[in-house]
């Protein structure tokens, strides 16, 4: 297959995921619309007689037919304009904007955390079936399923921050004693370093390291456990036999052959992983009094600020399509098969 | 090397597997030899051993399986013996191996001249700069049409008996001294089968290279090999040169394989089949392992110490009441 049909594959693959964005936008239009709670009501107050409510309820377009308040959405949509969160006053899009780097950064290094310890781990245990490695990798993957993830985040403050006083108070993404460092990607250890600043720098990455722990953890299980049973498959394959007999090194036979033919199953599972954190990330952040999206979901929700709600799930699915995506295009990159017998 | 020194010798082995269900004894005091120049055939039904035999030369048997007696020397290596480090090294330079079903034998994701380039660079026969001109050599030598455009493609573009050639591409690619081919045409239809098996036989010729042909199909053995070494349930029970294997098998075992593998003439109803199935190797089994299935058993058949009797010069048979 040469390069052309490989940019071909790909480009189909970013169309394809067209469709699957505007069916995000009708569900969560109608998502949030079927929520419990009549917003006018909360926030006209106690007070309010039946002609205030009606009043902002007409100013919120809330007195519209469902066809045209979709219209309006989506109008809206095109020009980037999330609507105005009506309990803290600020554009959606700004707010989510504020506040989706301190999320990724969390989940990007809880990821990497929970890469960096699965995938070795889990060739390890492929490798040497049964062994002490074997076992261990068992006994973490029963743990990081059976553990609820609050449970896990409230575990590590106490032992951590409580009894061993060795990681900084878990309130959000830097001590208060440091100066936010000039923003530039908003990843505070990133602005930092580019700024020169380790002593800030260090401060954001202690800040994280609990979070990300927990948030790895959880998502450490189902790679591990993919990455085991992807590669003892693979390793019993025919292929790996003649590599074998080829007199081809170890690591050759471990790396380059069956490692890259076990990344196909283990990327599906990554992706999957990946959402989990979408999810978790909601709870890890309220424990840690951390400032992203997922605690601004939770106060919108509390309060039925359904235009923030609507905003976040909206980010959230544009985020998990794009992951997808991103998944989708690596796949065409790894395996020459794709796109030709699907 | 001494055209009188065996290129692969395998003396008295034993192979064991342990599995839940008990020890399966797949090997017992197998001796075989193969010379410079030579194409034996290793012939047998599925599960007597043929392959495991093949698999211990090479020391790359599974780890379930272990070697409790015997010795293998290949090439002046003590195969048993050797570090991991001069197996490997042997491997793909010394002795080379191809196996059936070529299309799921080559890794799916890597062209396949990147996997023939790979055993080039292992053994030092090709560096970065031209590893590409000899993988396309190699691919050469084995008659693919239109190697420079095949080096790019990956096993799942290319037919059976193309997979085929490219295997044997890089099983010669380094010129072993011995070539084992573990059921090359098995998977692959008629026409293709006659061509492999004719390519393996001339590239042989034309490099003096030791040949082992495992098959269960007695009738290609006979097309290709000069000698043959007939298993069954794990033991050798018969070997001898192919003309004087075919004028007078001494084994009942190798007289009925013979009668149920079709000729050119004679119908189909001169096929007899061989009565019952291979002993269950985790059992207590007889001397004879074939006894349970033989119509000449008689009670001396199960005195221990049954050993392989030299007939005829060359001609070895392992049966207590042979033909």
């Amino acid at each position: 297959m040469n390069s052309n049909t490989k940019i071909r594959i790909i480009a189909g693959r970013m169309l394809q995921a067209i469709p699957s964005v505007f069916g995000i936008i009708v569900v969560t239009f109608l998502l949030t619309r079927a929520l419990p709670g009549d917003p006018a009501v909360y926030f006209a107050g106690p007070a309010a007689d039946e002609k205030s409510i009606q009043q902002i309820r007409e100013s919120l377009g809330l007195d519209k037919s469902l066809p045209e308040q979709f219209l309006i959405y989506l109008g809206d949509l095109v020009q980037g304009d999330l609507g105005v969160s009506i309990s803290t006053g600020f554009p959606v899009a700004e707010e989510l904007w504020r506040r989706l780097p301190a999320s990724l950064e969390l989940t990007l290094l809880a990821l990497i955390f929970s890469i960096s310890v699965a995938i070795p781990l889990g060739i390890a245990a492929a490798t040497r079936p049964n062994s002490w490695v074997d076992q261990l990798c068992r006994l973490i993957v029963t743990a990081g399923v059976s553990l609820p993830v609050f449970f896990t985040g409230l575990f590590m403050v106490y032992i951590f921050y409580y009894i061993l006083g060795v990681a900084p108070s878990p309130l959000g993404r830097l001590d208060i004693i440091y100066l936010s460092p000039p923003p530039i990607t908003n990843f505070y250890t990133i602005d930092a370093l580019l700024a020169g600043d380790f002593e800030v720098f260090w401060a954001a990455l202690a800040q994280l390291i609990l979070p990300a722990i927990t948030l790895g953890t959880f998502t450490l299980a189902p790679l591990a456990r993919m990455t085991r049973g992807a590669m003892l498959q693979v390793l019993s394959s025919d292929f790996i036999r003649t590599a074998r007999a080829s007199g081809l090194t170890r690591s050759t036979v471990l790396y380059t052959y069956a490692f890259r033919n076990a990344l196909l199953p283990i990327l599906t599972t990554l992706g999957m992983v990946f959402s989990f954190m979408l999810g978790s990330n909601v709870l890890v952040e309220k424990v840690f009094a951390w400032p992203g999206i997922g605690s601004f979901a939770i106060e919108a929700l509390i309060v039925s600020d359904y235009v923030a709600v609507q905003g976040f799930v909206l980010a959230m699915a544009i985020l998990y399509v794009l992951l997808n995506l991103t998944i989708d295009i690596l796949y065409t990159l790894i395996d020459p098969r794709v796109g030709l017998d699907g | 090397m001494n055209e009188r020194v065996p290129v692969l010798a395998v003396d008295n082995l034993n192979v064991e597997f342990r599995t839940r269900s008990g020890v399966v004894k797949a090997l017992e005091n197998v001796s075989f030899h193969v010379n410079r120049g030579e194409m034996i055939g290793i012939v047998g039904e599925s599960g007597s051993g043929k392959s495991v035999s093949a698999l211990t030369a090479m020391g790359i048997l599974d780890e379930a399986g272990r070697v409790t007696q015997g010795s293998i020397n290949l090439g002046g290596l003590d195969v048993l013996n050797a570090p991991e480090r001069d197996l490997q090294e042997m491997r793909g330079r010394e002795v080379s191996m191809i196996f059936q079903s070529p299309r799921t034998a080559l890794n799916p994701i890597r062209t396949v001249g990147k996997q023939i380039g790979d055993v080039l660079r292992r053994h030092g026969s090709a560096n970065r700069q031209n590893v590409r001109a000899e993988a396309i050599k190699a691919l050469m030598s084995v008659r693919i049409p239109d190697p420079e455009r095949r080096h790019d493609a990956y096993p799942f573009e290319l037919s059976g008996g193309m997979c085929q050639r490219i295997m044997i591409a890089m099983a010669l690619s380094c010129r072993p001294e011995l070539l084992i081919a573990d059921e090359p045409t098995t998977g692959l239809d008629v026409t293709t089968q006659a061509a492999i098996m004719d390519l393996i036989k001339e590239l042989a010729k034309e490099r003096n290279m030791a040949t082992v042909l495992i098959t269960h199909d007695l009738g290609m053995a006979a097309d290709y090999c000069d000698r043959i070494v007939v298993m069954h349930a794990g033991h050798v029970i018969e070997q001898a040169a192919t003309a004087e294997l075919f004028a007078s098998p001494r084994h009942p075992y190798t007289a009925k394989l013979m009668k149920a593998t079709p000729h050119g003439e004679g119908s189909l109803d001169d096929i007899e089949s061989i009565a019952g199935g291979l002993p269950d190797l985790r059992a207590e089994l007889p001397p004879c392992r074939f006894s349970a299935r033989c119509e000449r058993y008689e009670a001396a058949c199960d005195m221990p110490a049954l050993i392989a009797d030299e007939v005829s010069p060359g001609h070895l048979v392992t049966c207590r009441r042979p033909l």
